[in-house]
């Protein structure tokens, strides 16, 4: 029970992104199409429960002073490995990823769970945690990219147009602060009513 | 990219490109600290220090070791560690030469070492091929445009807060709303001076 609990928290009830406001920067700026969100998120994922993961085996030995730029080294280690990943199986996805691929390094949810939960707790509680903050964030960052694709571009996943004239701005900048904006406003509306 | 002056490199970065509006780098700090005037300005003045320093130094260990030795894949963590030591740095050598300075940055020092921008820079310019000198006027444009934004949101900012807004949408949601809005804006610098 404690296991499936730390592997639904960042689902939903700490939601790295709605509700500890972590990880904007990759949130916004490539969620402009449901495929390029659905693509950083399986990068962020495989960073955040393969670094997670080693942070934890590692916990005995990694030195309380040093450990930040340890983190670092694991993290960057794993990004640099998604980033080669995906230029050559991916190459038009790491095209229009750009420079958002290696800035996963600076990722706060990812050094957040790695000082924050994997330092402190045993191998399967950190994969899981990782597991569900990940999921977490895939999940607000698909449903934007598929808000601002529907409405900017009238399609979805690239296919299927819709019958109505798209408004171009929410696929420019300003959508994005539009759409997450409101995410948000109604999310913390629902929560006041619940209570 | 020889052709492109450095005014023009200066400009895009500082309007047209910018990096909070229209990029969507170092919105963790954007959104964190943009509550009054003074902090606001602090913060830029830090990130304005680290970011051409730290683009400068990126450069030369880009070109001086990275590149000669046949290594860009260790780009990634070679960057994070080099900003990482860098802030360190600075922030000891003010302590020391500047203690005036270092009194009104000190604290924002530490911040800006987990502000995805000035990582974001190292890596643009690597992207856009840049010459030294080049390197140093974007990175002075990119944290210019930083400071504009971060001023003009702060001021914002400020006047709504006695605004009366409907409870769920108070905090963050409305910040969201008035960066869509600036956004906007500063989508009618596209083309200026044809670039």
């Amino acid at each position: 029970m404690a296991k499936l609990k730390s592997f639904t928290n960042g689902v939903l009830r700490e939601n790295p992104v709605l509700v500890l406001v972590l990880g904007l920067c990759p949130l916004l700026a490539v969620s402009n199409t449901a495929i390029n969100a659905l693509g950083m998120g399986i990068a962020t994922i495989f960073v955040l429960t393969l670094s997670s993961t080693v942070v934890s085996l590692c916990r005995k030995v990694i030195p309380e002073d040093i450990r930040i730029p340890i983190f670092v080294i694991i993290i960057s280690t794993f990004v640099t490995i998604a980033d080669y990943f995906m230029a050559a199986y991916f190459p038009p996805l790491h095209r229009s990823l750009g420079v958002f691929i290696p800035l996963i390094v600076v990722n706060c949810i990812i050094l957040a769970r790695a000082e924050a939960f994997a330092y402190r707790n045993s191998l399967i509680d950190s994969f899981l945690d990782a597991l569900g903050m990940g999921l977490g964030f895939i999940l607000v960052i698909v449903t934007i990219g598929i808000i601002r694709e529907v409405l900017g571009n009238g399609t979805i996943f690239g296919s299927s147009r819709f019958i109505f004239h798209p408004a171009l701005i929410m696929v420019f900048p300003p959508g994005a602060y539009l759409t997450i904006g409101f995410l948000m406003g109604i999310l913390n509306w629902w929560n006041s009513r619940r209570k | 990219m020889d052709q492109v002056s450095l005014f023009g490199i200066f400009i895009s970065a500082l309007l047209i490109n910018n990096i909070i509006l229209m990029r969507f780098l170092g919105l963790c700090s954007f959104f964190g600290v943009s509550r009054q005037m003074e902090v606001s300005l602090g913060m830029s003045m830090a990130v304005i220090f680290v970011m051409t320093i730290s683009s400068a130094v990126t450069w030369i260990f880009y070109h001086v070791f990275l590149l000669p030795l046949n290594v860009e894949f260790l780009k990634i963590s070679t960057f994070i560690l080099v900003i990482a030591s860098l802030v360190q740095l600075e922030e000891l050598f003010l302590k020391r030469h500047i203690p005036h300075l270092y009194r009104s940055l000190g604290i924002y020092l530490p911040l800006v070492t987990t502000n995805c921008a000035i990582l974001a820079v190292a890596f643009l310019h690597v992207d856009y091929n840049y010459a030294f000198i080049q390197t140093v006027i974007y990175a002075l444009g990119v944290s210019l445009g930083y400071t504009v934004a971060i001023m003009l949101f702060t001021g914002i900012r400020i006047r709504l807060e006695s605004a009366p807004i409907p409870e769920p949408l108070k905090g963050y949601p409305t910040a969201f709303f008035i960066a869509a809005l600036m956004s906007l804006a500063f989508l009618g610098f596209k083309g200026l001076f044809g670039l």
